[in-house]
């Protein structure tokens, strides 16, 4: 049954491509899967969705959909709203309309495949389904020096698939299937030799599709270059296939190897948020600035992952980080996707992304301002939002269950120093929204329009569920029970 | 139906078309290369109804002739018989296709007349084709690859009129003599070593403590040095990027698909009966090396490749590796994937994808009169549906998922990890990272690139062409998401 909302945005791109009208037959796409994804999402304990065609016996294959867990269930909940946000945002160019609405529905239905997919096999082929549209949008359509970049991202994307490739390959010749719910019910033990270099493919392999430093210099220019619904559905929805990978295959799968590479893991994502966080702020342009932004927030939901491997390393239970970074990801998710959406609108009425060249679009555009407020608050991690809600869990988990007599453990330090992450989001959120919407109208901003409500239909889906989950954060929570 | 009636068939009906050819006055020849496909499907129809010895009902007196001491008819044979129909199928398709170019380079003031023998020649080297598949001894194996390559040798140079093609014959000429000489040399070393030339007593007598090893593996090195100049396996690659340039493109086509099988074939046939024996260490070291050269040299020379057909070439080069690396790995098929079964799939799919190409390839040459990749500017824009086959195509030799190109790849990286073979495992991992950059060139071309003519051929495509084009593209997808029909196809290959 889930199968369905990999479908539709998958043959509705197909349609386009053979001559469907593009915009139409996309929206009508994106708002059918918004309401079955939604659905589904929060009735995912029902037997119902699971489905599984055979696709080969001998080694056994299978079409298999399904929910693994919540953390599914959550992940298809951020895929669909983005997916909806992201065909409403932006204007494709003349005569691009198939090769703009196609390739987001393709990118959408790769991510929502891989999300839905348990079985290993087709979990990876899907997300590597967007690599095409990718390559093609950024290529065609992109800003700057967009031929270049698209290189960049393909080689990078393809190179990191294939080790992940063969991480995979390796785990599922370990547990001896490719079926993943198999894989997780816990009966089966990889083989501990095995699990340093499992772990050691996987960590770089998913570590490059989320921009793990020193794997992310690809991800800040193809986020600036991209057209809007690309940015969105990548940074916002495919970014978090690593991530999602690492949660639901490495940690449970290779305690003793995930354990192994801990410290290592932890300088990583430090440098995502410390090193990253520097750098974000020294950015002149919108668009460079959250591409950057979006690298540094990668570190904290890397934080709650790593507070998992040590608990599980130490046997004890952690009840904050799977719910940490389930919302954290859908949480950064949205909020990226509503400021890649808006920083596309402001280019669009102002002409440019520069700082140098922007100020005061608060008084003709203030819904923009607001939006893009709410959005830049979201993402600074103010209480309210939903970013808080997954941020204050990140931290919790890392400090549960400790006695105030105990030394401070290798992941509690790397919290401690990367709360100043938190530090530089608002320096340079506060300052991004100070220069382009604040202080006097320059000559680019003067004539610029407010957001008309075709663009605000899909900024306010994004903001109230900034705003839902912010208040009510046990609404995804619940769903991970 | 014994067997052996269908090279009988196959080779009696390229007599008959040469004959014929000569005999019936026409201004067009198309009708040659017609008869010569329906005639080939036919075959293929009668392939799998086709019965071995074992098969035979009670009594009947073929099943005792001696030609089944040569000749066998099991599961391995039949799908590489269907592996060379095929590709002849489709290479005929494009010949009818190429046949303004080979008669502009062929026949007197560019007439059609001199274009009829090309048909009936691609008809014989699939007989030759066939019979390898089937043989069960060595003096066999080597008169039926001799029949194929002699074959090539005029297909290769059949445009007598074109300096290119002509380069591209004496090229091969030599190097396919080169590798006959090592071939009948090795195959003197084993029979000295042995005693007997028959697979089957090799088996028995690479097992047996009294064979003497090193002359043996002498042998079995010059058989391997010779049949790895016909699957352009690193070193013995360099003839064919200039070759397959050279040659008219089916010729390149069905060298690169028809011809490339058929030496895998014969490859794995011959290494079988060293899988369990002493040997099989050191064998599969060469070749682990062999594999590992191809996969570098194929997929790095590609890079740098402007000419759309040195590109193919390369990437022929580079798919080859795979297929090493997988028989390479030695698997006996335990986990119900056997060396021999991932290397058939493999050739499967890449006859799918490849031929595609070679059907991109085709349809520019002929109408732009260029095989350079900047021929395929703007493609997008010329004629959109040939440009998302094309996008599928090169996403399925590029190793996307969810086409057939990828899960011929992850079986092989799945054997290579199975035995062991990290470094080969990252070096495909490297190389295949590499095909992403030289296979989206075209994409690029197709499209980021504006025409770079004033008024750009839209490319028409005729109707034979387009179905044979959708039926392979349609094929890439299926295959790529639901394998089991291939795979019932090579259920007894071992």
């Amino acid at each position: 049954m889930l199968s369905i909302i990999f479908l539709i945005p998958f043959l509705a791109a197909v349609a386009i491509i053979f001559g469907a009208p593009a915009r139409l037959t996309a929206r009508i796409a994106a708002m059918t899967t918004l309401l079955i994804g939604l659905y589904a999402a929060f009735t995912w304990q029902c037997e119902c969705w699971a489905s599984s065609l055979s696709v080969l016996i001998t080694p056994s294959i299978d079409l298999a959909f399904g929910f693994l867990n919540g953390t599914s269930a959550i992940m298809v909940a951020l895929s669909v709203i983005v997916t909806a946000a992201a065909v409403f945002t932006g204007k494709a160019p003349e005569g691009r309309e198939k090769l703009y609405y196609s390739s987001s529905l393709f990118i959408a239905a790769g991510a929502i495949g891989a999300f839905i997919s348990t079985n290993l096999y087709f979990f990876y082929a899907f997300h590597e389904l967007a690599l095409i549209p990718t390559f093609l949008m950024i290529g065609l359509l992109g800003r700057g020096s967009r031929k270049e970049i698209a290189w960049k991202i393909t080689i990078y994307l393809g190179v990191g698939s294939l080790i992940l490739l063969a991480g995979l390959v390796w785990l599922a010749k370990e547990s001896g299937t490719y079926n993943m719910i198999a894989m997780l019910d816990g009966t089966r033990q990889i083989d501990p030799a095995a699990q340093k270099p499992i772990a050691a493919l996987l960590i770089i392999g998913f570590g490059t599709l989320v921009s793990l430093f020193p794997f992310h210099s690809w991800a800040a220019p193809a986020y600036a270059s991209a057209p809007a619904p690309t940015a969105m559905l990548h940074a916002g929805v495919l970014k978090k296939f690593g991530l999602y990978g690492l949660l639901q295959l490495a940690v449970p799968l290779l305690p003793i190897g995930m354990n192994a590479w801990l410290t290592p893991l932890l300088v990583l994502l430090l440098g995502n948020i410390l090193w990253v966080g520097f750098v974000t702020i020294n950015q002149k342009r919108l668009d460079a600035m959250l591409g950057n932004s979006s690298v540094m927030h990668m570190g904290y939901i890397f934080l709650a992952i790593a507070a998992l491997i040590a608990s599980n390393a130490a046997g004890k239970v952690n009840t904050y980080a799977i719910p940490a970074a389930s919302v954290l990801m859908f949480a950064h998710g949205i909020s990226i996707a509503l400021l890649f959406g808006l920083a596309d609108r402001i280019e669009r009425c102002t002409g440019s992304l520069d700082f140098a060249d922007l100020g005061g679009l608060a008084k003709p555009a203030p819904t923009l301002a607001f939006l893009f407020g709410l959005g830049g608050m979201a993402s600074l991690g103010l209480p309210g939002l939903a970013n808080f809600s997954g941020e204050i869990m990140v931290f919790l988990s890392s400090f549960e269950g400790r006695n105030a007599a105990d030394p401070l453990t290798p992941v509690q330090i790397t919290t401690i120093l990367s709360l100043w992450g938190v530090v530089l989001s608002a320096v340079y959120v506060l300052r991004a929204f100070r220069k382009i919407f604040q202080g006097p109208t320059v000559s680019m901003t003067v004539n610029a329009t407010d957001i008309p409500l075709m663009d605000k239909l899909p900024a306010l889906l994004l903001a109230a569920a900034l705003l839902i989950v912010g208040i009510y954060p046990n609404i995804l929570v619940q769903l991970l029970k | 139906m014994p067997a052996y009636y269908l090279e009988a068939l196959t080779v009696t009906l390229g007599i008959f078309l040469l004959v014929a050819e000569a005999f019936i006055p026409s201004k067009s020849k198309t009708w040659v290369g017609l008869v010569a496909i329906v005639g080939l499907i036919g075959v293929l129809a009668l392939t799998l109804r086709a019965i071995g010895p074992d098969d035979a009902a009670e009594g009947k007196e073929w099943a005792n002739y001696a030609l089944w001491n040569l000749y066998k008819y099991d599961a391995t044979a039949r799908f590489y018989k269907i592996i060379a129909l095929v590709s002849a199928i489709f290479v005929l398709i494009l010949a009818i296709d190429y046949r303004s170019v080979l008669s502009k380079f062929s026949g007197d003031h560019g007439k059609e007349e001199g274009t009829g023998e090309y048909y009936s020649l691609i008809v014989i080297a699939t007989s030759a084709m066939m019979w390898m598949a089937s043989a069960k001894n060595l003096a066999f194996l080597f008169v039926s690859l001799e029949l194929l390559t002699v074959t090539f040798y005029i297909l290769v140079a059949y445009m007598k009129r074109n300096v290119g093609s002509l380069e591209a014959g004496v090229k091969y000429l030599i190097l396919g003599a080169l590798s006959t000489g090592f071939l009948v040399y090795g195959i003197a070393w084993i029979y000295g070593a042995t005693g007997t030339l028959d697979f089957a007593q090799i088996t028995l007598a690479a097992n047996f403590e009294g064979t003497p090893g090193t002359p043996l593996l002498f042998g079995v090195a010059l058989v391997i040095i010779a049949l790895g100049f016909k699957i352009g396996a690193a070193p013995m690659h360099f003839w064919i990027p200039d070759v397959y340039q050279g040659a008219p493109t089916p010729t390149t086509a069905f060298l690169s698909v028809g011809s490339k099988a058929a030496g895998f074939m014969a490859l794995i046939t011959f290494l079988a009966p060293f899988s369990h024996s002493p040997y099989a260490g050191k064998i599969s070291s060469v070749l682990v090396i062999l594999a590992c050269a191809t996969l570098i040299i194929g997929n790095f020379g590609a890079i740098p490749q402007n000419n759309f057909k040195r590109l193919l070439a390369y990437s022929s080069i580079a798919n080859a590796g795979f297929i090493l690396l997988a028989i390479a790995a030695n698997r006996d098929g335990a986990d119900g994937l056997s060396s021999a079964k991932i290397a058939a799939f493999y050739l499967a799919s890449y006859l799918i994808m490849t031929m595609a190409a070679f059907f991109i390839l085709n349809i520019i040459r002929v109408q732009s009169g260029s095989d350079n990749i900047d021929a395929l500017d703007g493609l997008s824009k010329r004629n959109p549906i040939l440009a998302v086959a094309a996008t599928i195509i090169m996403a399925s030799l590029a190793g996307v998922p969810l086409t057939v190109g990828f899960v011929g790849k992850f079986f092989v990286f799945q054997a290579a990890l199975a035995s062991h073979q990290w470094i080969p495992v990252i070096i495909a991992a490297i190389a295949a990272s590499a095909g992403f950059y030289y296979y989206f060139k075209i994409l690029r071309a197709i499209w980021w690139n504006t025409p770079n003519h004033k008024s750009p051929i839209p490319f028409d495509t005729s109707s034979i062409f387009s179905f044979a084009l959708t039926f392979l593209t349609v094929a890439i997808l299926v295959f790529g998401v639901w394998q089991q029909p291939l795979f019932n196809l090579l259920k007894n290959v071992r």
